[in-house]
């Protein structure tokens, strides 16, 4: 049995026919097609509920995505990706409702969502410039430190400037997307007619919407990484200078990663204000940020289907199964004939309580243990299997200095 | 000699840039030197000097926490995100044993508390160094030759842990910390501000544990392999120090300080929550960038000079604002002047 098990992993992950991405993708296709059909099915038309959930996940998934450029690609710590992705929200949020009303300027700006989208996207990615552009040129870890530390500014900056953002209440009542012409029929339930400024309200459009922006990431990063910047990236992650002495300006392609992860947090939390038409400063604290650091690193750092897998089961995780958790632990303490544990006692809260302060612990063991036993992760990239494993990069210490003289 | 002219070019460039930089620096901080006198001014003196002594007080709290930071930066170039957390635990630990010890509101102040109290504050630092130096051993030490950021997520990871760890132990509440300092307070001549025993406690402590930590670096043999080993690890090793050895001690007196100042924490502010650490973490840390990472010196200025700039920020302009300031003061630093007010390592690459 073991054996079988180690022959299946060393096919996983070294045969190079048999590559697992594909796999994967054709999997993730797959499933994206067939999710909202079997989520009507199942509950017999009543699935809206399953669909928006995972329209939601999607937004993480486009997080994921955004960060493993930074992450997984140029080697970045980014600590602060929240703050891009509350930007992205809030520039929706200001330019596609009625709420500029509301602060000093008094006047209503609504632009379509797709140009928004695409605003935020350059909006976020100019504060990702501004912040970047001073601290790449330091050590690396500066810039997980400057991006906590700019993580923690920008939702306390929504939350206090309350004139215009309306602080914690947040802004709601956003525009809903729409389409500038659709072609209804009887698919839909009408008569065959073409209808102009659609508007987008079902689960079903939003879970679209998402697929298709996933979709289109997808590809977009996939060609960057086999772009010539992409292949900068690599270098500079494995050795920054030796990547410099072959001539690549290090301080402007880590700059560049930067931007481009800090812009698709930005067009995520486009979708994300669109999706919930709601956003508050509360949504966009630290925990966001680690929680989309978990999925990169659980999922397979530099490896995209690797971090779709991952951010949609850490999403599982922490908004579906630990939830669905406490009265589940009710159960069995009381199966087990423990129901004294059900109660809360001096300082034991209960367990329904218990199981739900779990996450951190849950969080915190998973990036430790991952970067310990697989820091390539679960779907690993094969590049960076080998750098992070195999230690083909490891300095030489005096031990094996040591070692080599002895003999 | 091509080459020769370039690097003359290069550091004439960057001279002149730098010292623009710190000229808009200057005007920055000449225009919020303005803004503060005219409101002090508004405000009295007396007022001015209670913000003053609050923020000597806080200062010293982070200053206990930056140490730890700074050590363990310029031993191995890690930023021990989980060292915010070690600062909580060592709150934790002790708040459990103050009943253990006997002690409680009731039995304040009376000469008999220094005993417990003192044995109180040995336990939970070392419980906190102990601690610091497994996650070292866990966590850090089998990926010391991995990528730089292998240990960086290990380090984000492990605060996670220990945050969890005291979440499951006490929940996410904001815990009451007896008061067991004498919260009398001495009048200050005849301006109206006062000076509480706690303050004086806390600043004093805080100076006998830094002067405590700096004469053992500079005086005792493993102090010295500390400094050597910061200096060039390979290097330290030939010449017969036990690296490991040496990073362990490092991280075990770091988290020392960092479980005082915990402790001094919730005797000071009378309460603790579990994620407490996530935020003084970030400012002491911000403190020791502030005076120079990897500068013991620099991080004990550094956290005065933060905790004071707190203070103030505190009680001249709004509360609200104050983490905004001073996470705002991390990044112009590291922009404007990476190697901090004390630095000595150019931290460049």
């Amino acid at each position: 049995m073991i054996q079988v098990i180690r022959a299946m992993r060393k096919v996983w992950e070294t045969d190079p026919r048999k590559d697992p991405n594909p796999l994967v993708y054709t999997i993730i296709t797959i499933v994206a097609i067939l999710y909202p059909i079997w989520a009507q099915l199942s509950t017999g038309g009543q699935g809206d509920f399953l669909i928006s959930i995972l329209a939601d996940a999607g937004v993480y998934v486009l997080l994921a995505i955004g960060l493993n450029v930074v992450v997984g690609f140029a080697g970045l710590l980014d600590l602060g990706y929240a703050a891009f992705f509350a930007i992205g929200a809030y520039t929706y949020a200001f330019i596609a409702s009625d709420h500029l009303l509301v602060t000093p300027l008094h006047t209503t700006v609504h632009l379509p969502f797709w140009i928004v989208l695409f605003i935020a996207l350059f909006v976020a990615a100019g504060f990702g410039v501004i912040l970047g552009a001073p601290t790449l040129r330091l050590r690396g870890d500066y810039l997980a430190i400057v991006t906590l530390g700019f993580g923690e500014i920008v939702p306390r900056v929504f939350k206090n400037l309350s004139e215009w953002t309306s602080g914690v209440n947040g802004i709601s009542a956003l525009d809903k997307p729409d389409l500038p012409f659709w072609v209804q029929g009887p698919w839909s339930g009408d008569p065959l007619a073409i209808v102009r400024d659609l508007k987008i309200n079902s689960p079903l459009g939003f879970y679209v919407i998402m697929v298709i922006l996933v979709g289109s990431c997808i590809v977009l990063v996939n060609n960057l990484r086999k772009s010539r910047v992409g292949r900068a990236y690599m270098a500079v992650r494995e050795d920054e200078v030796a990547a410099a002495a072959m001539g690549v300006n290090t301080v402007r392609v880590k700059l560049l990663a930067f931007a481009i992860g800090a812009a698709f947090s930005g067009f995520a939390g486009a979708f994300y204000g669109a999706k919930l038409s709601l956003v508050s400063p509360e949504n966009f604290g630290f925990s966001v940020s680690i929680t989309i650091l978990v999925m990169v690193v659980l999922g397979g750092m530099g490896n995209i289907p690797g971090v779709v897998v991952g951010s949609l089961l850490i999403y599982f995780i922490t908004f579906i199964f630990l939830p669905a958790l406490p009265p589940l632990a009710e159960e069995w303490a009381s199966s087990l004939g423990l129901s004294s544990l059900i109660r809360p006692d001096g300082d034991w809260p209960g367990i329904g309580q218990e199981v739900q302060r779990l996450k951190f612990l849950i969080f915190g063991l998973i990036l430790v243990l991952t970067m310990l036993l697989r820091p390539q992760g679960l779907i690993p990239s094969r590049v960076r299997a080998q750098e992070l494993v195999k230690g083909v990069h490891e300095d030489t210490t005096i031990e094996d200095v040591n070692a080599e003289t002895a003999t | 000699m091509g080459s020769s002219v370039a690097n003359a070019r290069a550091r004439l460039m960057s001279g002149s840039r730098g010292r623009l930089l710190n000229g808009i620096l200057f005007v920055l901080i000449g225009l919020a030197l303005i803004v503060l006198a005219t409101k002090v001014v508004a405000l009295g003196p007396a007022y001015f000097i209670q913000i003053v002594v609050y923020g000597l007080a806080d200062g010293s709290i982070y200053a206990l926490i930056a140490l730890g930071y700074t050590m363990v930066y310029g031993i191995v170039e890690l930023i021990n995100f989980a060292h915010g957390d070690v600062f909580t635990l060592g709150g934790f630990v002790s708040l459990w044993l103050i009943p253990v010890f006997g002690l409680n509101e009731a039995t304040s102040s009376g000469p008999g508390v220094i005993l417990p109290l003192i044995a109180i504050f040995i336990i939970s630092m070392l419980v906190c160094g102990v601690v610091n130096v497994t996650i070292e051993r866990v966590a850090y030490r089998p990926l010391r030759h991995a990528p730089r950021l292998a240990p960086l997520i290990t380090a984000v990871g492990m605060s996670f842990v220990l945050e969890g760890v005291m979440f499951l132990w006490r929940g996410p509440f904001n815990l009451h910390y007896p008061g067991i300092l004498p919260n009398d307070a001495i009048p200050l001549g005849a301006s109206g501000a006062t000076i509480a025993y706690k303050d004086v406690a806390v600043v004093l402590i805080a100076i006998v544990l830094m002067t405590g930590l700096s004469l053992f670096v500079e005086r005792s043999r493993l102090g010295k392999a500390m400094r050597a080993t910061a200096q060039d690890r390979d290097a330290a090793g030939l010449m017969g120090i036990d690296i490991n050895r040496t990073i362990a001690a490092t991280f075990f007196i770091g988290a020392l300080l960092a479980g005082a100042g915990g402790m001094i924490y919730g005797l000071y502010f009378n309460n603790i929550a579990f994620d407490l650490g996530f935020s003084a973490g970030l400012v002491a840390f911000t403190a020791a960038v502030f005076g120079g990472i990897g500068n013991i010196q620099g991080a004990a200025l550094g956290g005065l000079v933060i905790g004071m700039i707190q203070s103030l920020s505190d009680g001249y302009f709004d509360s609200a604002w104050t983490q905004v300031i001073i996470f705002a003061i991390l990044i112009l630093v590291l922009v404007f002047r990476p190697t901090g007010i004390l630095g000595m390592r150019v931290p460049e690459k």
